[in-house]
């Protein structure tokens, strides 16, 4: 008797991978617990867009805050006219609004500390005295704020002297040096804080699922079929496939929104606002969706394996704290690549594995280089492999140590992380 | 031990010498598998071989080392020393597509239709996805179950689910079995049922090796066994060879209870109630009998019992590992 060797007697690591993740990828798409994954984060989205909403109306109907006038009335003709000049050349938004308590008009005498005092709101300072002796009262801010602009007022309508502005031409670049980094800096900005936020919502649905495999004692059937790396492999793409699924759906459905012509909460404003990154907005959008990849198959590995040695939800809810601070810190630590002057902290961050994928959208942001941010893709696809590896080894050494002991009732079974083997 | 093994190149063409003469190539080797858990010794030095085509069993009590050693041999652990080879290969995974194996503790995902269940462990074994359905629905039919082939795996019964887990196991055809207790958890009509399925698939060559705490299981179906207590294999090999390891027993009962012929008996028989117990001489028993005819003992009744593969164990293994197989097996019978 002998065995006919010549057939292929093994899938390739590859095959075997997307074995389980097909698996994985279809049962987490089509389970109820993904389409309230999927809403979840749109009921914030819709507090924030409504909020928004309500509180640009607030803006609209609250009332200007003011400052209350009370001089002689020839001082307060005098100011007011000086009032219309500035206006005129500093727009309405540049001055201060007066409220006119004039004698002449039959006004008692204010109490400038009980006007501020009022409940109304209405009334940030009080301007009293005369001309020669004015006298602003208000609080610290409010003073810091419109002394200035005040004395300008009072400069004005003491001389009364009919003041002629010069003609200013004026000659406009679309931008500058100083402009384009600053923007970009925001770009970079929006960018991380995008990934972290992505990747915060997406990264703990891996914490959990080799739990599930675990409850379901599935995980043994994988473990002797493929290599344990296929397997992690595996369970990677097809958290990653599932994620891009639902980041697709959000940009989607967000999209819709801006286009059926909502700004969603200054969303739209915001994006129109980003200025083009350096490598251009195509490239960048591609860069940005791959580092998005590169930075979930990373901290995806890490959170398989610590998800791998947890037995229960309960102990995944335990871990999932100090993994979300281990988020925080990266995203923190990536921070400093937007910091001038700091090369050695940026090249740190770069280096990082963890942080490298943030690091690199805002370079992708920031320098028009591309060649830096594809050998940072490769470093992070080898960091990849060595953490999956590690990971494997670890579900290897710290799992599959035990028997399920016959039915002894009085022995626990395989994945409790017992002393003890059978 | 049933062969022995110099070195790692002799061990892949190794080849085992069973008892109709016949060399048979080795579906599984190991030699020397040791494994330790933070510190504790799991399984210290089994050596094992199975000619291919043979059903083998794995017997021992309850945390002896039979789990660790299948994984061993399956590739899913590493050994921390020795080597292993399936079908001549290192690296089990290396040839996953011809193994089959039906762990301990039965999983499936629940919320999967049965059919499909049978054809994604087909395709973990290489399979598509197609030609496992194709199977599973073949193979379902042939256990009348395909009424339950769309019925997704929690509405099943605990007996189909084990079944489907098990046909799940077999979907690819594969040449080695290897069943980490089977018979756990069936009754006793599915035991039955199992054991007819392993001795089909043995006819048809292909492989089984299977752990059991349960002796009769080994006994009616084993060709060979390995006894493994504490983590150590203080036997491997025929099932003949093992109860051969005790001289078979003889049963006396004469009408005489006094007589001289009370002195050609041997040394080592003993009274048990109307009894005389006591090994067979190595003459045979006809001198015996003739002693006792010529001395008048009026026989009764003389039988000679071979010794089953419990004695076997007991004399292997020890007392103490036989008690708790017997614990073992009666826990099982009581659940």
């Amino acid at each position: 008797m002998s065995i006919d060797m010549s057939e292929k007697a093994r899938l390739s690591n590859l095959q075997a991978a997307l074995v389980v993740a097909r698996r994985d990828f279809v049962a987490i798409l089509f389970s109820r617990s993904f389409l309230f994954f999927l809403l979840g984060p749109l009921f914030p989205a819709v507090v924030f867009a409504m909020s928004g909403g309500l509180g640009a109306a607030a803006n609209q109907n609250a009332p200007d805050v003011r400052i209350a006038l009370q001089m002689p009335s020839k001082d307060m003709a005098s100011l007011m006219d000086a009032h219309t000049r500035l206006e005129n050349e500093l727009g309405r938004g540049g001055v201060p609004h007066f409220y006119l308590f004039d004698p002449a008009e039959g006004h008692d005498p204010i109490d400038p500390e009980a006007l501020i005092a009022d409940k109304s709101g209405i009334y940030g300072a009080v301007l009293t005295g005369t001309l020669d002796n004015p006298v602003l009262t208000g609080t610290s801010d409010k003073l810091r704020a419109w002394s200035g602009q005040v004395t300008m007022h009072l400069a004005l309508a003491r001389t009364g002297a009919d003041v002629s502005y010069p003609a200013l031409a004026t000659s406009l670049v679309t931008s500058s040096g100083a402009t384009v980094k600053d923007q970009r800096r925001d770009t970079a900005q929006i960018s991380m804080t995008l990934l972290f936020l992505l990747m915060m919502l997406l990264a703990g649905m891996v914490l959990s699922n080799l739990v599930e495999e675990k409850a379901n004692k599935i995980i043994e059937i994988l473990a002797a079929a493929l290599p344990m790396e296929a397997v992690f492999l595996g369970k990677l793409f097809a958290m990653l496939a599932v994620s891009l699924v639902g980041v697709g759906v959000w940009f989607s459905l967000i999209g819709l929104v801006i286009l059926s012509g909502s700004d969603f909460g200054g969303v739209k404003q915001t994006l129109i606002g980003m200025p083009d990154p350096g490598v251009g907005w195509p490239l960048f959008s591609i860069l940005f969706v791959v580092n998005f990849s590169m930075g979930y198959l990373l901290i995806g590995s890490i959170f398989l394996a610590i998800g791998a040695l947890a037995s229960t939800v309960r102990e995944v809810q335990t871990l999932s704290m100090p993994v979300t601070m281990l988020q925080l810190f990266i995203f923190f630590f990536a921070s400093f690549t937007l910091i001038d002057g700091a090369p050695l902290l940026e090249m740190l961050a770069i280096l990082f594995p963890l942080s490298s994928p943030f690091a690199m959208t805002a370079r992708a942001a920031q320098s028009e280089e591309l060649w830096p941010i594809l050998l940072a893709i490769g470093y992070q696809a080898m960091w990849v492999a060595i953490f999956i590896k590690m990971g494997s080894t670890l579900f290897r050494k710290r799992v599959m140590k035990s028997g399920g002991g016959g039915h002894n009732p009085n022995k626990r079974r395989w994945f409790g992380l017992r002393r003890a083997a059978s | 031990m049933d062969m022995a093994v110099s070195d790692q190149k002799q061990a892949g063409n190794a080849a085992h010498n069973s008892n109709d003469g016949v060399d048979r190539p080795l579906a599984i080797e190991a030699r020397g598998l040791v494994k330790r858990f933070d510190g504790t010794l799991a399984v210290d030095g089994v050596d094992i071989s199975v000619p291919q085509g043979a059903i083998y069993g794995i017997l021992g009590p309850n945390g002896a080392g039979k789990t660790t050693t299948l994984r061993m041999l399956l590739g899913i652990i590493d050994p921390d020393e020795g080597i292993r080879r399936v079908f001549g290969h290192d690296r089990p995974h290396d040839i996953a597509r011809l193994i089959g194996y039906l762990p301990e503790e039965r999983g499936l995902y629940p919320s999967m239709k049965a059919i499909e269940a049978i054809a994604f462990m087909g395709a973990l074994r290489g399979l598509t996805l197609p030609e496992g359905r194709k199977r599973g629905l073949e193979l379902l039919e042939r256990h009348d179950l395909a009424h339950a082939a769309d019925r997704q795996i929690r509405q099943l019964s605990k007996g189909m689910a084990q079944t489907v887990q098990l046909l799940g196991t077999l979907i690819h055809r594969p040449k080695l079995v290897v069943l980490d207790e089977p018979f756990s958890g069936l009754d006793a009509i599915n035991q039955g049922k199992l054991e007819r399925m392993i001795r089909t698939l043995a006819d048809e060559g292909t492989t089984v090796i299977f752990s059991t705490h349960v002796i009769h299981h080994a006994e009616r179906l084993c060709e060979g066994v390995a006894i493994i207590a504490g983590g150590k294999v203080p036997y491997a090999g025929s099932v003949e060879a093992a109860r051969d390891r005790i001289p078979a027993q003889v049963r006396l009962e004469t009408r005489a209870r006094e007589g001289a012929w009370l002195a050609a008996l041997p040394q080592d028989a003993r009274r048990e109630g109307d009894f005389f117990m006591f090994s067979l001489p190595e003459t045979g028993v006809e001198p015996l009998l003739r002693q006792l005819i010529e001395g008048d003992a009026g026989i009764l009744s003389l039988s000679i019992e071979r010794a089953g593969l419990h004695d076997a164990f007991v004399h292997i293994a020890g007392e103490a590992a036989a008690r708790q197989l017997e614990a073992d097996s009666q826990m099982e019978g009581g659940q």
